[in-house]
């Protein structure tokens, strides 16, 4: 058997979901490849293999996701954990991107929520969102003197690692409540891992009176969200999608209950705290 | 238990081509429990591992972490990726990534691991057992070459812990290693914990993969604890180091030559404190003259 055909078979057999007892598949056929020992037959053999990999993969989204976790249960989380892997299995280097595409699948899969459907979708884009916010790339941020030539056809973007939120559900407030171990992601060298203990009460809130807008960000490599206005939050928003800043600030009133003037004033008030903290920075060229 | 072998003068100490000409000592692995007493303390370390991966970020704060390190300690990078045994091609991007970060730590020499764990772009981030089979070796060998000359650092393979072995294996693990080695010309990283491991589980003699290692190729060794079950050991690296380890180290060494060390503890990881002090523990086997110095707080050393 070459290489390419061993390591092919051999991932596809450690790949697949364990048992409901935490077994090897009996689909898997390590018999033809792997050999046994006085000890230990082929499948206990892969078996060993599959466990780790299994385990090494739940407790990274178990780490991740302690809101989700807090919202639906962990028996429901575990359950949605092994379904949403068994779909997307890992693509990187690092295991960090594991959640990448969580919000998308779960979207139309009410089954896995626990009957906290909206709430677990509103958690799931702030866990995200905190992810990148945590070690995302960044651009070289444009300071107060940058903004000095401020004029309407001038274009400017949001900080990569920066996400915008509308929410249903005040998240933010929830998440910051759940407690968390490490905000780090670590990978350790070649141990083998064994599985978290799973336990904890389900968590639940009402869903808020008006929509949520968040900014989810860093400030001095710390996560933080940051609630804003609904103007702000659409002016940030269109200078994201490519407008101008003339565009955006039109884009920013649409809607707005504010008067013209205080518009004009939390304009200028905005743009001094984005700059401070770094929010904004020249688009990509 | 002291070392009863030959002395081995700092001139004599096995800095090779493989590990940049250095003489490291005894290092130890960072791990995140430990950056605030680190960072408080700032206690004297020969030397700290870092797992690549963990510092591949695009920013934030490990990013951060990594810079505050570097001002005060010297840094080698482990990764846990770079799948050199795996047969689909090198992974360019994560090479560019590993080069932005070889540059900023000026790591003398990294290691990676002697084996597979990715296929079709699917990961199983882990460190999964080769065929030792000879079309095996010229593939991984290959792609060590690629990998050293991308990145123009010295590169030194890292012997796994296994669990399973296959039947279309061809020559024993120690004959894999040497023939990837040669093949590839690059260093070792020899993991002593992990011989111990396997031997364990495959019934092999450990101290015959020892003697057959080749001394002037070993860059580096680590050494690790690990957990017995039943019927088999697992590499956990969440205990002490065992006395047949440190055994197993003390003959390396004699082989060997005093060569840079490093104890690796990453689950149920102990204070700053008890993990130094495991590792120092390496230094009972090393010649009076190449003994490290108890730490002291850099304050209190000025």
């Amino acid at each position: 058997m070459k290489l390419l055909e061993l390591q092919r078979r051999m991932a596809a057999d450690l790949m697949r979901p364990l048992t409901a007892r935490d077994n090897l598949s009996p689909k898997s056929k390590a018999g033809e490849y792997i050999t046994p020992n006085d000890r230990l037959t082929s499948r206990e053999r892969l078996e060993i293999y599959s466990r780790s990999y299994w385990y090494r993969i739940l407790d990274s989204l178990y780490d991740d996701f302690p809101g989700l976790r807090a919202i639906i249960g962990d028996e429901a989380f575990h359950r949605l954990s092994r379904a949403y892997l068994a779909a997307y299995p890992s693509e990187s280097y690092t295991m960090r991107n594991l959640g990448h595409a969580l919000e998308s699948w779960l979207r139309p899969r009410r089954q896995y929520t626990a009957g906290q459907h909206a709430l677990a979708l509103d958690m799931v884009r702030l866990e995200w969102a905190h992810i990148v916010a945590f070690d995302g790339p960044s651009a070289k941020p444009m300071g107060p003197e940058d903004l000095l030539e401020l004029g309407p056809a001038l274009r400017m973007t949001v900080q990569p690692y920066i996400t915008l939120l509308d929410l249903h559900y005040a998240v933010d407030d929830l998440r910051i409540a759940v407690s968390r171990k490490t905000d780090l992601h670590e990978t350790a060298s070649n141990a083998v891992t064994a599985p978290k203990h799973r336990a904890g009460k389900r968590r639940t809130i009402p869903r808020a009176k008006a929509k949520i807008h968040l900014a989810v960000h860093r400030f001095e490599d710390v996560v933080y969200y940051r609630r804003l206005e609904p103007e702000s939050f659409r002016i940030l928003t269109a200078l994201r999608c490519g407008e101008s800043i003339g565009q955006a600030i039109e884009r920013g009133f649409e809607g707005s209950l504010l008067s013209a003037d205080d518009y004009q004033a939390g304009i200028a008030q905005w743009f001094a705290v984005w700059a401070e903290l770094g929010w904004l920075c020249k688009p990509p060229s | 238990m002291s070392f009863s072998g030959p002395s081995y003068p700092y001139s004599e100490m096995p800095a090779n081509p493989f590990n940049g000409f250095t003489e490291y000592g005894i290092g130890i692995g960072l791990r995140i429990p430990h950056y605030q007493h680190i960072f408080e303390h700032q206690p004297v370390v020969d030397w700290f591992e870092i797992i690549s991966e963990n510092f591949m970020a695009d920013g934030g704060r490990p990013m951060a972490v990594l810079d505050q390190i570097l001002e005060r300690y010297r840094v080698v990078q482990h990764g846990v990726s770079m799948y050199f045994g795996s047969a689909e091609k090198l992974n360019r991007d994560h090479l560019r990534r590993l080069k932005t970060l070889v540059k900023r730590t000026k790591t003398p020499w990294v290691t990676d691991h002697l084996c597979w764990g990715s296929v079709d772009g699917r990961y199983s981030h882990d460190l999964l057992p080769m065929p030792y089979t000879f079309e095996a070796a010229r593939i991984t060998a290959r792609k060590v070459r690629e990998a050293r000359d991308f990145l123009e650092v010295p590169i030194a393979v890292e012997n796994v812990s296994s669990y399973a072995e296959f039947h279309v294996s061809q020559m024993t693990e120690w004959e894999f290693l040497n023939e990837v080695v040669e093949r590839a010309d690059c260093g070792i990283l020899l993991d002593v914990n992990n011989i111990y491991v396997s031997s364990r589980n495959h019934n092999f003699d450990p101290y015959t993969y020892l003697d057959s290692v080749a001394p002037e190729r070993v860059a580096q060794i680590h050494i690790a604890g690990h957990s017995k079950f039943e019927k088999y050991i697992l590499d956990t690296h969440d205990h002490p180091v065992i006395d047949p380890v440190w055994k197993l180290y003390s003959h390396a060494i004699r082989r060997i030559g005093p060569t840079a060390t490093l104890l690796e503890w990453d689950d149920h990881i102990p204070s700053f404190d008890e993990v130094h002090r495991e590792a120092r523990k390496a230094g009972r086997y090393l010649p009076a003259s190449c003994e490290i110095p108890t730490p002291v707080p850099v304050e209190a050393a000025l």
